[in-house]
């Protein structure tokens, strides 16, 4: 089986600081990721490398067999790769049901390249909507959401564009106990519908039970890659988190 | 409603002013309405790029004044019909309008709007360099007094007045179409986050050139018959500090989210100064758009529909 992404030897550097190591990295089809490492160890940069926010200075990125290399931000997200951000960043003056409409307008018709009808683009918002039990507030705007709410409008946003690989960078901060259940219950379903995850969390619980695989990255370098049990009994990964 | 009968119901309004005009025929109506609807034309295309996207402009003036000069240009290369200068206008302004986008395309917030006052001076010193047009010492264009029209003379200034109410019909259409338009909901993506407009497909350089086009495009074409409406062209007059500001102001004032914002601020504004013109002195002019800005930052930040518009909710929701 191949992957269905494969970073090649990225090294990514700011000025004098080098961010990520030559990192190497492959997910294959449906699985579920888990991405850790303490903060400031390149993940959310490793995830901007992927997704094209940033360019990486060298090796290479390549997602369904094809490299990415280069291409901009808008070109991978209308390849297959969908991304949640840190911070919620919804589109402020638009009500939720336009909040989806983007993705759709502008990555879901060019990829198929027929116009949809506006009924059809309605219908298709509402059902997005509904998936994340946000249906009810379809015509409210995102200051009036609550920040499990407002998690759950990103990984709706994501999910509009239609992607196979949703990388979710840490959509649970900051969030009580049930509320983390219910985005990793829809991160779950989401997987079972056939789409690639990677989750890069802080929390634990949610990681490991998440997670098919697990990769760790400190200070710019991966260091583990494996099982979930195996990897947080890794003595290099307990000395990086733990500290000696 | 569809873009086809507000396309209608806006030619008629249109031919109900000239129809009204007509009938009133005083030349000095003509003159100070033409001022205005100049006005309507550049705070839209303003609008266009500053409104929807959230880049603001400060060099509405560069991109009047190269309409403005493309007449004077042809009118000693080659003489054209004012509607031919009107698409002349369109592309210069246009191409200049790509450029700058494509120059500045990196910078954002108040980098950016310097860097279009940038241009505004960079382009004023040339013209005022470049004698062809007349150099610092401006061109004269005489206009005839009356134009045969279809058998019928029309007086001039009434000819003038009637392609700047076209261009503002068309203007207001394309503002409204856009608004609803998947370029639509393209442009305010950037205007609410660049970022996440990337992720979600929104190609943004590519978005806001076509911004950056259009409203240098609508710019220029305002500023295409002003050589024959004002006889007279210099460069200072064309480059002047009115129509940066007055592009800006008229629409903070209506209201940037919407066509209509432009609209109504230009028509509060450009009223304003015309009757302080004639009543006060024309320096009270500039003095009177502050004076405004300043009322509504404190009062209404997001205009006259914004104000509108809350009232409207609170009304909903006792």
């Amino acid at each position: 089986m191949s992957a269905l992404l494969h970073v090649d030897n990225v090294t990514k550097r700011f000025g004098g600081f080098i961010a990520l190591d030559g990192i190497d990295l492959e997910v294959q089809p449906r699985e579920r990721l888990g991405l850790i490492g303490p903060n400031g160890s390149g993940k959310s940069t490793l995830v901007n490398c992927i997704c094209g926010t940033l360019q990486n200075e060298s090796g290479s990125v390549s997602f369904d067999g094809q490299t990415v290399d280069g291409l901009a931000a808008h070109e991978r997200t209308h390849r297959g790769i969908a991304r949640s951000f840190q911070l919620p960043r919804p589109f402020h003056s638009m009500s939720l049901a336009d909040n989806l409409r983007i993705p759709l307008l502008y990555t879901v018709r060019t990829r198929e390249g027929m116009l949809h009808a506006h009924s059809d683009l309605n219908a298709r918002c509402h059902e997005l909507l509904e998936m994340v039990g946000l249906a009810n507030k379809a015509q409210q705007f995102p200051r009036d959401l609550t920040q499990v709410e407002m998690r759950k409008l990103e990984l709706a946003r994501a999910m509009a564009a239609e992607p196979k690989l949703l990388i979710a960078d840490e959509s649970m901060a900051g969030l009580s106990h049930s509320e983390i259940d219910d985005i990793l219950a829809l991160l779950v379903r989401l997987n079972e519908r056939g789409i690639t995850v990677i989750l890069i969390e802080h929390i634990m619980r949610a990681v490991m039970s998440f997670s098919h695989r697990l990769a760790v990255l400190v200070s710019g370098k991966k260091i583990a890659d494996g099982k979930p049990e195996d990897v947080v009994r890794d003595p290099e990964v307990v000395r990086a988190y733990l500290g000696q | 409603m569809n873009t086809t009968k507000f396309a209608l119901i806006t030619i008629v309004v249109g031919a109900a002013v000239m129809a009204f005009a007509h009938w009133y025929s005083i030349d000095y109506l003509f003159f100070a309405s033409y001022t205005i609807l100049q006005f309507i034309v550049l705070a839209t295309a303003w609008n266009i790029l500053g409104g929807y996207c959230g880049y603001v402009n400060f060099g509405s003036a560069a991109f009047f004044a190269m309409g403005a000069y493309s007449s004077v240009f042809m009118h000693k290369f080659y003489p054209l019909p004012i509607p031919a200068l009107f698409i002349v206008s369109a592309i210069v302004s246009g191409i200049a309008g790509f450029g700058m986008g494509y120059l500045t395309l990196r910078l954002r917030g108040s980098f950016f709007a310097i860097a279009t006052l940038a241009l505004a001076v960079v382009l004023q010193t040339l013209v005022v360099n470049w004698e062809y047009v007349g150099g610092s010492r401006g061109a004269y264009i005489i206009r005839p007094e009356s134009i045969e029209f279809a058998g019928i003379t029309i007086n001039y200034i009434e000819y003038l007045f009637g392609l700047m109410l076209l261009l503002t019909i068309i203007a207001l259409v394309t503002a409204r179409a856009i608004e609803r338009s998947q370029l639509g909901f393209g442009f305010a993506t950037i205007r609410d986050d660049e970022l996440a407009a990337e992720a979600c497909g929104v190609p943004t350089l590519r978005v806001k050139l076509i911004a950056t086009t259009i409203s240098g495009a609508f710019m220029g074409m305002a500023g295409a018959p002003f050589p024959y409406y004002i006889g007279y062209l210099q460069p200072s007059s064309a480059f002047g500090l009115e129509y940066a500001v007055n592009s800006i102001a008229m629409p903070m004032i209506g209201g940037t989210t919407s066509w209509v914002g432009p609209l109504i601020g230009a028509i509060l504004l450009g009223s304003a100064q015309q009757y302080a013109t004639v009543s006060i002195s024309s320096e009270v002019n500039l003095l009177i758009v502050g004076l405004m800005l300043v009322a509504f930052v404190i009062i209404a930040p997001n205009g006259l529909i914004g104000l509108v518009q809350g009232w409207r909710r609170a009304w909903r929701k006792p």
